[in-house]
């Protein structure tokens, strides 16, 4: 056994020749499509890919010189998670800035109003908020995360060899494709699910990469059984690669076009889109995200999860009911009533499957109150569970019929989302960087709990001025549409409930301000804990715990 | 099954599995939690029973209130209707001019024209009607193809080169684009329309432009260039203060060269004859409009 081991580490890493092979015929494919195609759309999304592919082949190669592709079966893969904890940040950056940018010109649209330049339209920036937060800043955390709890709560190293770094650095591409796509104009114009048919193409590529990656290391895990961070995150995995396909049945105009069109029409489009859109932040926003919390709420608290019982049955309730939830998107729409009447039931009884998982963090820390005050980073993860509630208890209020016909197409469904995705998605993944930064890096600790202070009373600040002023504009331009004169004419135009939200609207830029400038002070916050020197004390941090185990088998 | 363990801090049993130190405990579901759960269960399926819910082969549960989201919807549009119609036959018996005069019909005329006005007109000639570059002001009484309640009906209903067989069709021509005068010519000719507003100007330019005034463009603005409201051709003796494309020598010099001119949509294809009427006393009231 160690003898063929030890021929493994002497022999060629066939796996990254593979990668570097494929690289470099991908790289040749797209120069010779982008050679031939008379699309100039889809030559820009080629040369993305070309400069992709290349960049990939070098790195192989360098790797592969560099020796750095040495199989390491008694070490955890945390290189690779590092990575994605610096992609996260980034993109968090990226993602929120835009953000801050477009709700300034909702404020004030005459900031960087550009008519003669396209790229940098509000229609364009709005996608690159969305997916920027969402896939690239949530979906690196998700990922990251998952690489990190998967091997820990397994006790074994990524499966795969390179193919965790194929994951990492293709859904980069993947990222900055759909990105520059959008500023270029090439959408398919359905709600965070924008990108056109290449892109999506190679998203599926490395999803179904790394499903294999997570489902091939829980397989050679050494815990008999599965922890339930993992049941969650791989309910994401499989439900996202679903829906993805699903919702991307399209036909290309042609195979060297940019443009395609889906099989879906009309209603069926909306139901299916919705279907999508929903699940989206079901099972990405939601159970991915859960997980996060299944694993660094217990650990950082250093309790025990509440109730296993409680986890299995929120757990299967969740997953079963989310995916009917969908056609609350579409209340009084062409889509028949009956449709309707699911998706608000079902969303009715999503209440406590969804609140099972706040129970099931908030509670984990009785016997732990006390740190509360004394660990900013547990009151960072408490709080997000408590927006998580506050989010996931609004929900369905407004998925019931009569109160979405005053809240529908209002700044109040802006509020909502934010509620979610500022103070449950945002402040679980603080949490869970927060305290991944110092294990990743070797540190003790931290390098300011102040400055993380700071950040959790700055943003906590500003998402309470963001989601208090989207519940006021929403309500009033409900109320404002719906008002009709005693003649039984409409009493405002709609350019006048426009104006009646400007002043909405600059709070929830300050708020969103806030919440950036949160941020940057965590982004500084781990810069300086990576700088700080190393413990030595943990040289088998980043070791399988492994011997007394295996020898225990 | 792991054997069971104990957590020292609360000494209640956990299920006995471990991974990277984290542990379990196995406490009931908590009962208020199952509760609502049930509750919101039993909501779901009692209103399932009562309105549409699942799908059949062809058609659907429709549930025992037999009610349609649809049917209503028609009801309400139809109640509408109805009530708009009642309060506005008085509209359609009635002349603009008696309209105007009868405080209760003008009162109507007024609620209607706002409405429509503020989701229709103010796209282009602003809240409040306080137009922009290219969009008439409605509020100073300076009217392209006149004020009078007939002209501003008569506008709203076939629109401004809308392709309607009934728009106002003039069209300026482009005089520097197409070539018809030279660069020169068109720099005096500026000058010119600058002098008609008696706002000083280069007299020799004056003098070179008058007669080319005279020949191109004094058949629409008229030999003194106070315009023609038959043709839309504007007033360009009054100043600018009100010009669509600007007053100042490099508007002039713009419009002499390209001859723009906008489009305004014949809303006679969207509106009915009476939310024409009433909005056409609306804007005659509010803009200062002319008499008959």
């Amino acid at each position: 056994m160690t003898d063929a081991l030890a021929m493994r580490r002497q022999g060629p890493p066939l796996d990254a020749a593979v990668y570097l092979v494929v690289c470099l015929v991908g790289a040749f494919l797209m120069t010779v499509g982008a050679a031939m195609s008379k699309d100039p759309l889809f030559q820009f999304e080629a040369e993305i890919f070309i400069v992709g592919f290349l960049a990939g082949a070098a790195m192989l190669l360098m790797g592969i010189m560099g020796g750095a592709f040495r199989p390491e079966p008694e070490k955890y893969m945390d290189g690779v998670i590092r990575a994605g904890v610096i992609a996260t940040l980034f993109w968090g950056v990226v993602g929120m800035l835009v953000g801050v940018v477009i709700a300034a010109q909702l404020a004030f649209p005459r900031i960087m109003y550009l008519p003669d330049f396209g790229p940098l339209n509000f229609g364009r920036l709005r996608p690159l908020h969305t997916s920027g937060v969402i896939f690239a800043f949530g979906g690196n955390a998700l990922i990251a995360t998952s690489f990190y709890v998967v091997q820990r709560t397994c006790r074994a190293r990524l499966f795969g060899g390179v193919t965790p770094w194929f994951v990492f650095w293709g859904y980069q591409l993947f990222i900055v494709s759909a990105a520059l796509g959008y500023l270029a104009g090439i959408t398919r114009s359905q709600e965070y699910a924008e990108p056109e048919w290449m892109t999506t193409l190679w998203l599926v590529v490395i999803w179904v990469a790394y499903l294999l990656v997570f489902l091939g290391t829980i397989w050679k895990r050494k815990e008999p059984h599965i922890y339930v961070a993992n049941w969650f995150y791989l309910a994401f995995i499989v439900t996202i690669a679903i829906l993805v396909l699903v919702n991307n049945m399209e036909l290309p105009v042609g195979l060297l076009n940019h443009r395609s069109y889906p099989v879906w029409a009309g209603v069926e489009s909306a139901m299916v889109q919705w279907w999508y859109g929903h699940n989206a932040v079901g099972f990405f926003l939601t159970a991915g995200f859960l997980a996060m919390m299944y694993y660094f709420v217990p650990k950082r608290a250093e309790r025990p999860i509440y109730s296993y019982r409680l986890s299995i049955v929120h757990f299967w309730a969740l997953i079963f009911i989310y995916i009917w939830a969908g056609p609350h998107h579409l209340h009084y729409t062409a889509l028949p009533q009956w449709t309707q009447t699911l998706g608000m039931t079902f969303s009715i009884m999503l209440w406590m499957p969804s609140w099972g998982g706040m129970i099931n963090g908030l509670m984990t820390l009785s016997g732990a109150w006390d740190k509360l005050r004394t660990d900013p980073v547990v009151r960072m993860l408490v709080v997000s569970l408590a927006f998580y509630g506050m989010a996931t208890f609004e929900g369905p209020v407004m998925s019931i019929r009569t109160v979405n016909a005053l809240s529908h197409y209002t700044d109040w469904t802006i509020g909502h989302v934010h509620s979610g995705a500022l103070g449950w998605v945002g402040f679980v993944t603080f949490g869970s960087v927060y305290c991944m930064v110092p294990w990743l890096w070797k540190k003790e600790r931290l390098y300011s709990n102040s400055l993380v202070e700071w950040h959790f009373w700055i943003a906590t600040t500003g998402i309470l001025l963001y989601i208090t002023s989207m519940w006021v504009n929403g309500i009033m331009e409900g109320l404002m549409w719906r008002e009709y004169t005693p003649q039984g004419f409409l009493a405002y135009s709609f350019a006048e409930t426009v104006s009646a939200r400007h002043v909405g609207n600059v709070v929830r830029l300050v708020g969103g301000l806030m919440y950036l400038s949160g941020v940057f002070i965590m982004v500084y916050n781990c810069w300086r804990t990576v700088r700080m020197p190393s413990v030595e004390r943990a040289p088998t941090l980043a070791m399988l715990p492994a011997a007394a185990a295996i020898a225990a088998e | 099954m792991a054997e069971r363990d104990e957590d020292e801090t609360s000494g209640v049993e956990t299920t006995g599995h471990e991974w990277d130190g984290i542990r379990e405990f196995d406490t009931p579901l908590p009962r208020w939690w199952l509760i609502i759960f049930y509750a919101s269960i039993a909501f779901a399926v009692i209103y399932w029973v009562l309105m549409p819910a699942w799908p059949l082969i062809t058609t659907n549960t429709p549930g025992l209130l037999h009610y349609s989201e649809r049917a209503s919807v028609m009801r309400e549009v139809a109640a509408m209707r109805a009530k708009r119609q009642a309060e506005g036959a008085q509209l359609q018996r009635a002349t603009l001019e008696q309209i105007e005069k009868d405080p209760q019909m003008q009162a109507y005329a007024f609620a209607v024209g706002q409405s429509i006005f503020g989701d229709n007109c103010a796209v282009c000639h602003g809240q409040g009607g306080l137009g922009g570059k290219g969009y008439p002001n409605l509020r100073e009484g300076v009217w392209l193809w006149g004020g009078s309640l007939e002209q501003i009906q008569q506008t709203i209903t076939y629109g401004i080169r809308s392709g309607d067989p009934n728009a106002h069709n003039s069209q300026m021509p482009a005089f520097g684009r197409d070539g018809i005068l030279q660069p020169s010519q068109i720099d005096d000719l500026t000058e010119y329309v600058v002098s008609l507003s008696h706002r000083p100007a280069d007299a020799a330019a004056v003098a070179r432009a008058a007669p080319l005034f005279q020949s191109n463009c004094a058949v629409c603005h008229g030999a003194g260039g106070t315009g023609n409201q038959l043709v839309g051709a504007p007033n360009l003796a009054d100043g600018g203060r009100q010009w669509l494309y600007g007053s100042d020598r490099a508007s002039i010099h713009d419009q002499i060269w390209n001859g723009h001119g906008g489009v305004m949509p014949a809303w006679g294809r969207r509106f009915d004859a009476n939310t024409i009427k009433a909005l056409a006393v609306y804007i005659h009231a509010n803009a200062g409009g002319q008499a008959s």
